[in-house]
Order: C-alpha cells, then sequence, then structure tokens
C-alpha cells in the first residue's frame, strides 16, 4: 500500500482512533447493540409478525420446484396412462396459490419492513440530531461541525442503504439457503447429503471472504475520506488556491490520493471477484456431481426423475443469493460503522447538564452577575480562571479589557453557560446558573459574538430568531433602534430577502448588524457582546454604538472589545491579566490613575491623533 | 447557470453526455474485447448446464445406460468450471478499466474546477462539486462497469433461452414470450413512478441536510438564543417529510417486486399443466419438459433485475449530465501568454468597473488608480463600497467588466496567469487553512522557500506561536487538525503571503482580528516587507493605514479622492467620517448605506 508522501503533506495530529484494540471493538459492538434493540423495541410485535411473514413467504416460494416435481412424479404418469390429469391440476392449483401466497407475503413484508425500517430511521434522526443540540459548546468545538454533519448525514444514510436493500436480501438469502438444505435432504437424504458435501468449505470460504473484506473495506473508507477532505478543502478555499498558484502541487496530491482510493476499490472488486468465482465454481460442481450421481440412481431406480429435477432447481436456488451475500456485506459493515459511531455521540454526556428541579429566576430579572470563587481549566494543566470573585449589579455595562488569554471570554462563556466553573460558582439574581433551566437562562442572557451566524430564510426570519413570536413591526423596530433598517430597507426585497447560501453577498458588517438586532430583538436582561464590532467599519459601529446607549441603558451588560472606542460607553473597567482582575473601577477614574488602563488609553489616542 | 437545488436539468434518456465518456475507456479497448468474450461465453455456459441435465435424463437415465452418463457428467463439471473460470476473468479484466475511467474523470475533473475562476467557485457549494466527484462518479462507475454489462447480458440471455424454448417446443415458447408482455409494460411503468418518488426523497434529503449543516455550523448562535427547541421543531418537520416519503418508496417498490416474482411463478404452473399434456399425448419428452423448467427459471432474475438495471442506467445518464454540466463550463479566466522580464510592480487601474453577473448595478465604475514600484497605497472605503473586489482583480481572481488593469505597463489579462501570481500575493481576510502541516500551508505559494525564508516570514508576521504547537511546524491543523484563533490564523495567512515575495502584495484587512499589541509589533516589521513591493491595504482603522505613502478613499465603487492621510483627514468629511475614531461625530445623513 502506498502512503508515502501522505504523511509529509498532511502534518501530525493525534490521529482519530481508527485503530482499535480488540477490547474497545467489543465494547463498541455492545454499545450499538444495546442502540439497535432500544430502537428496535417498540416493534416487537411488528417484527414478531415479520417474522411470520417472511417464513410464509419462503415456504411458499421453496415449495414450488418441489411441486413442479410432485407434477411430473405423480401428475404425468396417470396422465400417459390415460387415467386424467386430477393430480396434475390439483398441483398445478396449488403451484398458483402458492404462487400468489408468495406474492402477497412478499409484497406485506417489504411494506412492513420498509415502514418498520424508516420509523426505525426517523427514531434515530431525531435522537441524534436533538443529542448534538443538547451538548455543550465545549463538545462541538473538539467534535468539529464537520463530523456533526457527517454523523447526520452520510452514516444515517449507510443505515437507511441497509435497511432498503440489504437486509431484505439478507434474510431472503438465510432463509433460503435454510430451507433449501431442508428440503433437498426431505427430497432425498441420500442425494441431499451429496449435494451438501460442500457445505462445510462454503462456509470457510465465506469466513475467509468476511475477514478479508474488512480489511478492505477499512482501507477504501481511509482512502476516500482523504480524498474527500482534500477536494473540498481545495474547493472552499479556491482563492487562496488561485491565489497562491497552487494548482500543480495540489494536482499532484490529489491524484496520488485518487491513486490510492483506486487501488483500495481495485483490491475491493478484486475480492469480489474471486468470491464469486469460488461461489460459482462450488455450486457448478456440485450440479455436476449431483447430476453425474443422482443420473446414477435415476438408472438405478433409486430416485425418480422428478426429484432430480427438483434437485437441479433447488441447487441453482441456493447458490444464487450467495451471490448477493457478497454485494450485502459491504452494506452491512457500513452501517455498524455508522452506527458505532452514533451510538458513541448518543452515549456523550452533556457537559452542561440541565437541572433535575430548576428554581424559577425571581421576577422581573434585575441581571445581577456574581463569580464567586469560580475557577475554570479547559485543560486541568493549565487554569484560565484560577479563583475569580466579582459581583455586576444590576444594569451595569462592564468593560473587559486585557491581552489575548487573559481569560475575558472564557469569562463571559460561564456568564451565558456555555461552559460550567471547575470550582465554585456564577450566580444571577442570586441563584446559581446550574438549576435554571435553559429557556429561562437563555431568555435573561444573551451573548453576541463575531461569528454571526445567518441561517437560511429570510433576514426578518433572522431577527426573529431572538423572539420567534415578535410581529413584523417588533422586527422593525429592533432593527431600526440597532441602525440596520436603512441597508434592509435597502435590499432587493427588504426584510423578506433571503439570506441563506447567497448571503456571501452580504458583508461582514452587514450580518453582525443582523445579529444584533436579533439580540436587542431577545431583550435579555444580560447582554453580553464579545469583540462584537470588531467586523463594523467605523461608521457602522459609531451607529451602533450610539445604540448601545439606549439599548444598555436599564440592562446589565458585559462588553469585550479590543478597540477601546467601545469602552467609552461603559460604566466601568475590569483589566484582566491571567483570569484575575487588576485593575476596576470607573473609565474616567482609571484613564486618570496612572495604571495598565490608563497606559492602553494613552497609546490608543495617540494611534488617532497620527 | 448554477443549480438551485441539488437537482439540476434532469432529462429522460439523454444518454449524449455518458456516450462522451466512452473516450475513457479508449486505452482498454483490448481489455473491453476480452470481457465482452468472457461475458457472451459465460452465458453461453450458463445455458449449456440445463440442456446437458436435459440430455442426462432423456439418454441414460431413461435408457437405464450408466455408461453413457459418465461422458455427459463430465462434460457438465467442465463447463461449470469454465464457466465460474470465465466470470472470474471477466471480473480481474474489468477492475482496470472501470477503475481507471473513473479515476482519471475524477483527476480531471479536479484540474478543471481547479481552473474554474472564483465567479464559478461563488455560484457553487462545495458540497455539490463533491457529489458530483464522488456519488456521480460511483454511480457512472457502477452503471459503465456492471449495469451496461448486465443490461446487454440479461438481454442476451433473454433472448437466446427464448429461442431455445420456442425451439424446444413452440406452443410453450409462446407462452413464456407472451409473459414477458405484462413484465415489461410494468417495467417501465415502475420505472417512470420510482424515479420520481426517487428524486423526490434524495431533494428532501437534501433539504434535511441543509439544516443540519445549520445547526452544525449555526451552534454557537442556536445556544445563545436557547433555540434548541425551534430548530428541532424545524429539522423534526423536515425528517417526517422523508420519512412519509421514504415509506410511500417502499411501498411502490413493494407492489413491483411482488409482482415481478408472481408472474414467472403463474407461467411455471402453465408449463406444467401444458407440458404435461404435451408429455401425455407425446408431443414432447419428460427431459424435455424438466430442461423447460430449468431453463424458465434462469429466466426469473434476468427479467426481475431488468427494472433495477434500466433504473440504474437512468441514474447513470443523470450523473453523467451533472459531471459534464461542470466540465463543459469554459473557464473564463484564460491565462495569457506575455510575461515580464524585470517586473518593477507598477500598477495601474485603467477606468476600471466591475459588475457581478446578474447584479443590477456595478460593484466598482470608472476606477483609476496609479500605484508606483515600491509605493504602499491603503484603501479605504464603508461596508460595501467594493474594496475586496477591487483587490482581486489584481491577480485576476475576477476580471473587470470594463477598463483594465497593468503592471508595469502590461494588461494583467495578457500575461501569463502563473507568472501573474507569482508577481502578486495577497493575505485575506478570512484566511484559509489548509488541513496540511503548518510549513505546506505557509509555503501555500513558494514550495523551494528555504527554511531561513520561512523563519524570516513567520518573524514579520509575529506567528512564533507554530513553534509552540505539539509538533512545530509540522503540526496539522485546519479543519482535520489543531484549531488556531482567529488572529493566528491571520499571521499565518500574512506570513504567507510574505514567504511568496511577491513584487505586488494585497493585505485585504489582514489585521482585523489581531489585539492592539500585536497589530502594533506586525505593523513595524510590515513596513519593512513594503518597503521593497508594491502594496495595496485594505484598511478600517487609521493605525493601519498609516502603513501606507497615501491613501485611496473608495465610495459607491469608485475612488473619489486620493492623497495623504493627514490631508484627506483635514480636507475630506467623508473620509474624516470613515476613519476618525471620535464618539461625538454626528453621523446624521446616511453614514451607513
Amino acid at each position: 500500500m502506498t502512503t508515502a508522501p501522505v504523511s509529509s503533506w498532511r502534518g501530525v495530529a493525534s490521529e482519530e482512533q481508527d485503530e482499535l484494540p480488540e477490547k474497545v471493538s467489543v465494547l463498541l459492538r455492545e454499545r450499538s447493540r444495546r442502540l439497535l434493540g432500544d430502537l428496535l423495541r417498540p416493534y416487537r410485535k411488528p417484527i414478531a409478525l415479520l417474522t411470520a411473514i417472511i417464513v410464509v413467504s419462503n415456504a411458499a416460494a421453496l415449495a414450488i420446484p418441489y411441486l413442479v416435481k410432485v407434477g411430473i412424479d405423480d401428475g404425468i404418469p396417470p396422465m400417459t396412462r390415460g387415467s386424467g390429469p386430477g393430480i396434475l391440476l390439483i398441483v398445478v392449483g396449488v403451484i398458483l396459490a402458492a404462487a400468489v401466497t408468495q406474492a402477497l407475503t412478499r409484497k406485506a413484508f417489504l411494506r412492513l419492513s420498509g415502514k418498520i425500517g424508516q420509523s426505525v430511521l426517523l427514531e434515530l434522526r431525531r435522537r441524534v440530531f436533538d443529542h448534538f443540540q443538547r451538548l455543550s459548546l465545549s463538545f462541538h468545538e473538539k467534535y468539529t461541525s464537520g463530523r456533526v454533519i457527517s454523523r447526520l448525514t452520510s452514516d444515517i444514510e449507510a443505515i437507511s442503504e441497509l435497511l432498503q436493500s440489504g437486509f431484505d436480501g439478507l434474510v431472503k438469502a438465510v432463509l433460503t439457503m435454510f430451507g433449501t438444505a431442508g428440503l433437498l435432504l426431505i427430497l432425498d437424504v441420500h442425494l441431499g447429503l451429496v449435494a451438501l458435501v460442500p457445505l462445510p468449505l462454503l462456509l470457510l470460504f465465506t469466513r475467509w471472504f468476511r475477514r478479508q473484506s474488512v480489511i478492505v473495506y477499512r482501507r477504501t473508507r481511509e482512502t476516500v475520506a482523504l480524498v474527500i477532505v482534500h477536494f473540498v478543502e481545495s474547493m472552499t478555499g479556491i482563492r487562496a488556491v488561485q491565489a497562491f498558484r497552487r494548482e500543480p502541487r495540489n494536482q499532484e496530491i490529489f491524484a496520488q490520493l485518487n491513486d490510492d482510493y483506486r487501488d483500495a476499490n481495485a483490491r475491493s472488486m478484486l475480492l469480489g471477484a474471486e468470491f464469486m468465482f469460488g461461489i460459482k465454481l462450488i455450486g457448478n460442481l456440485t450440479v455436476g456431481g449431483v447430476l453425474l450421481y443422482g443420473g446414477y440412481l435415476a438408472i438405478n431406480d433409486e430416485v425418480t426423475v422428478g426429484v432430480l429435477a427438483a434437485f437441479l432447481l433447488y441447487l441453482r436456488q441456493f447458490y444464487e443469493p450467495m451471490q448477493e451475500l457478497s454485494q450485502f456485506y459491504n452494506t452491512l459493515q457500513s452501517a455498524g460503522a455508522a452506527l458505532e459511531k452514533l451510538s458513541g455521540v448518543l452515549e456523550e454526556e452533556p457537559g452542561v447538564p440541565e437541572p433535575r428541579r430548576p428554581e424559577p429566576l425571581p421576577q422581573p430579572a434585575r441581571g445581577m452577575v456574581r463569580f464567586e470563587d469560580v475557577r475554570f481549566a479547559y485543560v486541568e494543566e493549565m487554569p484560565i480562571l484560577p479563583g475569580l470573585d466579582l459581583t455586576i449589579p444590576g444594569g451595569q455595562s462592564v468593560a473587559l479589557v486585557g491581552a489575548t488569554g487573559a481569560g475575558k471570554t472564557t469569562l463571559a462563556k460561564m456568564i451565558s453557560r456555555f461552559y460550567d466553573p471547575t470550582a465554585g460558582r456564577v450566580l444571577l439574581d442570586g441563584v446559581d446558573l446550574r438549576d435554571l433551566d435553559e429557556t429561562t437562562l437563555r431568555q435573561a442572557v444573551v451573548m453576541v459574538t463575531q461569528e454571526n451566524f445567518l441561517f437560511s430564510g429570510t433576514v426578518a426570519d433572522n431577527i426573529r430568531f431572538g423572539r420567534p413570536d415578535a410581529t413584523d413591526r417588533q422586527v422593525r423596530e429592533a432593527a431600526k433602534a440597532i441602525g440596520a433598517h436603512e441597508f434592509v430597507a435597502g435590499l432587493p426585497d427588504g426584510y423578506d430577502t433571503e439570506v441563506g447560501k447567497r448571503g456571501g453577498r452580504m458583508s461582514a458588517g452587514q450580518r453582525q448588524l443582523i445579529a444584533f438586532a436579533r439580540a436587542f430583538l431577545a431583550d435579555p436582561a444580560v447582554l453580553i457582546l464579545d469583540e462584537a464590532t470588531s467586523s463594523l467599519d467605523v461608521p457602522s459601529e459609531r451607529l451602533v454604538q450610539r445604540a448601545l446607549r439606549t439599548i444598555l441603558a436599564d440592562r446589565t451588560a458585559l462588553i469585550i472589545a479590543h478597540r477601546l472606542s467601545t469602552v467609552e460607553i461603559a460604566d466601568r473597567v475590569l483589566v484582566m491579566e491571567a483570569g484575575q482582575v487588576v485593575e476596576d473601577g470607573p473609565p474616567d477614574r482609571l484613564i486618570a490613575a496612572s495604571g495598565r488602563f490608563a497606559g492602553l488609553h494613552r497609546a490608543w489616542l495617540e494611534s488617532l491623533s497620527q | 447557470m448554477p443549480p438551485d437545488t441539488d437537482t439540476p436539468r434532469r432529462p429522460l434518456l439523454s444518454s449524449n453526455s455518458l456516450w462522451r465518456m466512452k473516450s475513457y475507456l479508449r486505452p482498454y479497448a483490448a481489455r473491453l474485447v476480452l470481457i465482452w468474450l468472457a461475458a457472451i461465453l459465460s452465458i453461453a455456459a450458463s445455458i449449456a448446464l440445463p440442456l446437458i441435465s436435459e440430455k442426462v435424463i432423456d439418454g441414460p437415465v431413461t435408457r437405464g445406460d450408466s455408461d453413457g452418463l459418465l461422458p455427459l457428467g463430465l462434460i457438465a463439471l467442465g463447463v461449470g468450471v469454465v464457466e465460474a473460470g470465465l466470470i472470474f476473468l471477466r471480473r480481474w479484466t474489468q477492475v482496470k478499466p472501470v477503475l481507471g475511467l473513473e479515476t482519471a474523470i475524477r483527476d480531471d475533473l479536479y484540474e478543471h474546477l481547479q481552473r474554474l475562476p472564483m465567479g464559478f467557485h461563488g455560484d457553487w457549494q462545495s458540497g455539490q462539486l463533491l457529489s458530483r466527484a464522488t456519488t456521480d462518479l460511483s454511480t457512472i462507475r457502477r452503471f459503465l462497469g456492471f449495469g451496461m454489462l448486465f443490461l446487454v447480458m440479461n438481454v442476451l440471455q433473454l433472448i437466446t433461452v427464448t429461442v431455445l424454448l420456442l425451439n424446444k417446443y413452440w406452443p410453450l415458447g409462446l407462452l413464456v414470450l407472451a409473459s414477458a408482455v405484462p413484465i415489461v409494460w410494468t417495467s417501465l411503468r415502475f420505472e417512470k413512478r420510482y424515479i420520481k418518488i426517487s428524486r423526490q426523497v434524495q431533494d428532501e434529503q437534501g433539504d434535511l441536510a441543509t439544516l443540519v449543516e445549520e445547526s452544525a455550523i449555526g451552534i454557537r448562535t442556536i445556544k445563545a438564543f436557547g433555540r434548541r427547541h425551534h430548530v428541532y421543531d424545524r429539522y423534526d418537520e423536515a425528517a417526517r417529510k422523508v420519512y412519509g416519503s421514504s415509506v410511500d418508496k417502499a411501498n411502490l417498490s413493494a407492489k413491483f417486486f411482488a409482482f415481478l416474482e408472481v408472474i414467472p411463478n403463474v407461467t411455471l404452473a402453465l408449463v406444467l399443466l401444458l407440458g404435461a399434456l404435451a408429455v401425455g399425448s407425446g408431443s414432447m419428452t419428460l427431459g424435455t419438459l424438466v430442461a423447460f423448467t430449468t431453463l424458465m427459471l434462469q429466466l426469473v432474475w434476468p427479467i426481475a433485475s431488468l427494472g433495477y438495471i434500466l433504473a440504474m442506467a437512468q441514474e447513470a445518464m443523470t450523473s453523467a449530465d451533472r459531471v459534464m454540466e461542470v466540465m463543459d463550463t469554459v473557464p473564463a479566466i484564460e491565462s495569457g501568454t506575455r510575461t515580464i522580464e524585470l517586473p518593477r510592480g507598477h500598477l495601474r487601474f485603467e477606468g476600471v468597473g466591475f459588475t457581478f453577473p446578474g447584479a443590477d448595478g456595478p460593484v466598482l465604475r470608472d476606477v483609476w488608480l496609479d500605484v508606483h514600484p515600491g509605493e504602499t497605497v491603503a484603501v479605504v472605503g464603508a461596508t460595501g463600497a467594493g474594496k475586496t473586489t477591487l483587490t482581486a482583480l489584481v491577480p485576476r481572481l475576477i476580471d473587470p467588466t470594463v477598463g483594465r488593469v497593468t503592471i508595469d505597463g502590461e494588461d494583467v489579462r495578457a500575461l501569463d496567469l502563473t507568472t501573474l501570481r507569482s508577481l502578486v500575493a495577497t493575505a485575506f481576510e478570512e484566511p484559509t487553512l489548509f488541513s496540511m502541516s503548518v510549513r505546506e500551508n505557509l509555503m501555500l505559494g513558494r514550495l523551494d522557500a528555504t527554511e531561513e525564508e520561512l523563519a524570516d516570514a513567520i518573524r514579520t508576521a509575529q506567528a512564533g506561536f507554530v513553534y509552540d504547537l505539539p509538533w512545530g511546524l509540522d503540526t496539522r491543523i485546519g479543519e482535520q487538525g489543531l484549531s488556531l484563533s482567529g488572529g493566528q490564523r491571520q499571521r499565518l495567512a500574512l506570513a504567507r503571503a510574505v514567504l511568496s515575495r511577491p513584487r505586488v502584495l494585497v493585505l485585504d484587512d489582514t489585521l482585523s482580528a489581531l489585539d492592539v499589541e500585536t497589530e502594533a509589533l506586525v505593523e513595524e516589521a510590515l513596513r519593512h516587507v513594503l518597503r521593497e513591493a508594491t502594496g495595496i491595504v485594505v484598511a478600517h482603522r487609521a493605525s493601519t493605514v498609516l502603513l501606507a505613502d497615501k491613501v485611496a478613499l473608495l465610495r459607491d465603487g469608485t475612488i473619489t479622492h486620493v492623497g495623504r492621510h493627514h490631508e484627506l483627514l483635514a480636507d475630506v468629511p467623508e473620509y474624516r467620517e470613515l476613519l476618525a475614531q471620535d464618539a461625538d461625530f454626528d453621523p446624521s445623513e446616511g453614514a451607513l448605506r
């Protein structure tokens, strides 16, 4: 296998756990089996019914060649003797009945299994989606959106594929094989045993194939994943690719990855060819053997011609589904892998769990925030907040100032409970945030960051995201208050302009204004602005700041900004360093003093006067 | 035009695009002949087996002749081995052409996509392109590799067996032939309905995927507003739609498959009845009847799979259309031929205008700007004034719709594209990092940079943090690796641009995510770099503007003023409005557009 140039350009990273030790994979299998059992439990009765139907259906299907044999053996001789087609007519009637039964039960099976399968799929989709939404931000930051998306799309599709095509094929193949084997023995023990001689060989061969295909399958997945990542990144980053003449090198890497994928696929196809060859060979040799031995028995009148004919028919039925098994096995593998990943997601505990018995927030919320000896660390060895005590009275606007990594954003994230403290507690109006249910908390605390995501839908929909029951007028009022009304009104369809995928034409500043309007409409008691104005140009920022003066008048606010212009609207400034508040006071007093803030402010003034 | 959904025009049975792909198979002509030969021979072998059985029953068994049995039996065994061998031969020979075709098309598609300009990529989501490069190509591969062969083989087998049956005993043969009529008719009807509902399911799954994407990427916003239930309800509605159509689809297939199975079985019953009568009346032997039924069962699978294979053919054609749709897009930006011997970096915009295709008004109009070698110009303008568009014209990420951009007097469109883009380097506001090592990310534009040059660029961009990453410069970053902060990413993008040692350096608001102190350090270092190159700096802040020798004020898509920072600050109210940080300034008259 060729992996040579891959490592060098890709660089090193802590690899995802692709190769799993035996113990872990057993555990994983158990976990996905538990999930499967859980999903299927509500359908115990329909599944029992399904089993009954499939048994009848296969019995009917298997009966038909047997009935042909009976027709030939018992129906024809009376006719050649001239005693009428009585028996034959009965046999033909039974065949027709079996054919109809088989068709009807097969239809019922496909309908019922389709319905159960889709219901399970729907439930799985709901669970995984809901669970992802419950999991904390810290989880999402580690897991990345790309993997969330592939769990909910390609993995679910892999299972859907199994339910749609594979499952039916497998059940049919297995039942046909067992049924046929049984029937052969009933028809004629002697000949039956001869026909079943290759069975152990067949099982061994299938086991070999299964083992091989696990390896081949993994290699295919690995190589295709690399092809996809490289492809998508080249296309999303095409601007950088073209601007830096990256094309030839990219082509070189892509060709290599593409070739690796081709080789993996070739191995897979060859394995399929080997398997088919083996099955066909064993099958044909068996037919030949039965013909010889059966012919010999028939000559000696030990079996009838009808039995021999039935044997030849059944053997064909026996080997045909075996060939489908090879196709099925890949589907099964990808569904199994998908289920493993999905069950892993579902077992993930939400990092910020909802309280069992939520406490109410005193109404109306005043917005008093208190940190009591709050400690926090993303990684244990590197505490971000080593023990913070802080009280922000209701209605106060606080500006957080400090270098990158001082803990400003962490502090903001604690108040919006994106993370829980490692020790100590954060209180809102005297209630521990961990005792508030999500809806109450989110109504009271809203955070606006630099990342302002717009959902597909209209501009109005996006503003209304802050308060789904807001009227059109309230939406407009919010936009006006924040200074976004002019530009929205200037869009092709005003508030009804679709943003969605083509929202790319909207500038970062414009998106930010919509995000502000959204936050304003939500009308929280505590508003957190984390670098929220940095992508605005100066006039827009100025406009937002004017609006902020009114907006912040009666609510608690926490403002984080690199630019000191934003700080001026605050009642109080906190200078942070290494997770501690090192200066605290109204802006004018700090400026007048000779501390860090005074220094920063002087430097800022100088930069303006240049 | 790009499609609005994932389902662009889908003509029924237009095999044109698929047919055009045949050139990819040309190198494998000899193998293809072998494949067909093996396929046809294996059909012959599989038909021969029941015929031998007939001979055994009618000959040795009926006559009680055990000596005649052995040769026939051995022939049957031989034919069986040969058939298996032929199947292996066919599949083995197939591997190379089938995968070669897929790999070659994918390589070509990727190459073509890399050549297509920004305008194209802006209109197409990468997911759409990916599905063409993966799903669609696999569909084509499956059809050309298996489907097409099976289609022809099945038809061949159907014809041969029917002819054999007619030949054996024509009344029964006719009966079998007649039974094909309802099957073909239903198959065709089923196919139409099945395609329709399959597409519906596909489209609805696409909608569901969009919701999934939004819920994953917008998770911070959803959390910040506590809108989990709102988002869930939207998803649930779409998921139930998928459920409904999928159940309908399953029900449709159930009906069809059941029908496909009942017809051959009913026919079998009739054959038995009429065959028995014929044997009774002596117009047919017992062996023939046995062979007849065996042969008939051989028809069941080819017939049943016909509908499936036809659906596969349809899908492959659609996929081929989708792939060719991209391949047929002519790159709007073609390389010129001229090169510049000793580039000085004299950049001029001469009456440049730009309008997005289909947009109402121009983004840029009548832009004139002269940047002398070594000079740096800051471009200042309100949100949406066209600054980024202006900078994209220099390395020809887009081409102007009016006027021209020249470097050292040469129209950039006349220049060889590689030459041009090695003259110009851009650091973008939203830096693109790839899932590769830091080193590979930095050397994007210059694979031959030395370690020293690399270290210099890192120093200039204040990106020394890379040495502290777990594997230093070999650490993988990007979506599949270590995640970096916005400021770190911007510094890497800057280092990348500096490393490529351009004659013209474009900084598109590259420092916006840096904190004040780092920004000051970066600016200090940049001064040296900009002294040696011609620079265009898009700026929002006074501090960045000071990197430049002169400032161009961009307003409503055109440059209204060019001058020094202090002059503009003193003389031009619009400029003051944009850059003065004075919070008491009155923005009463439409500062926002």
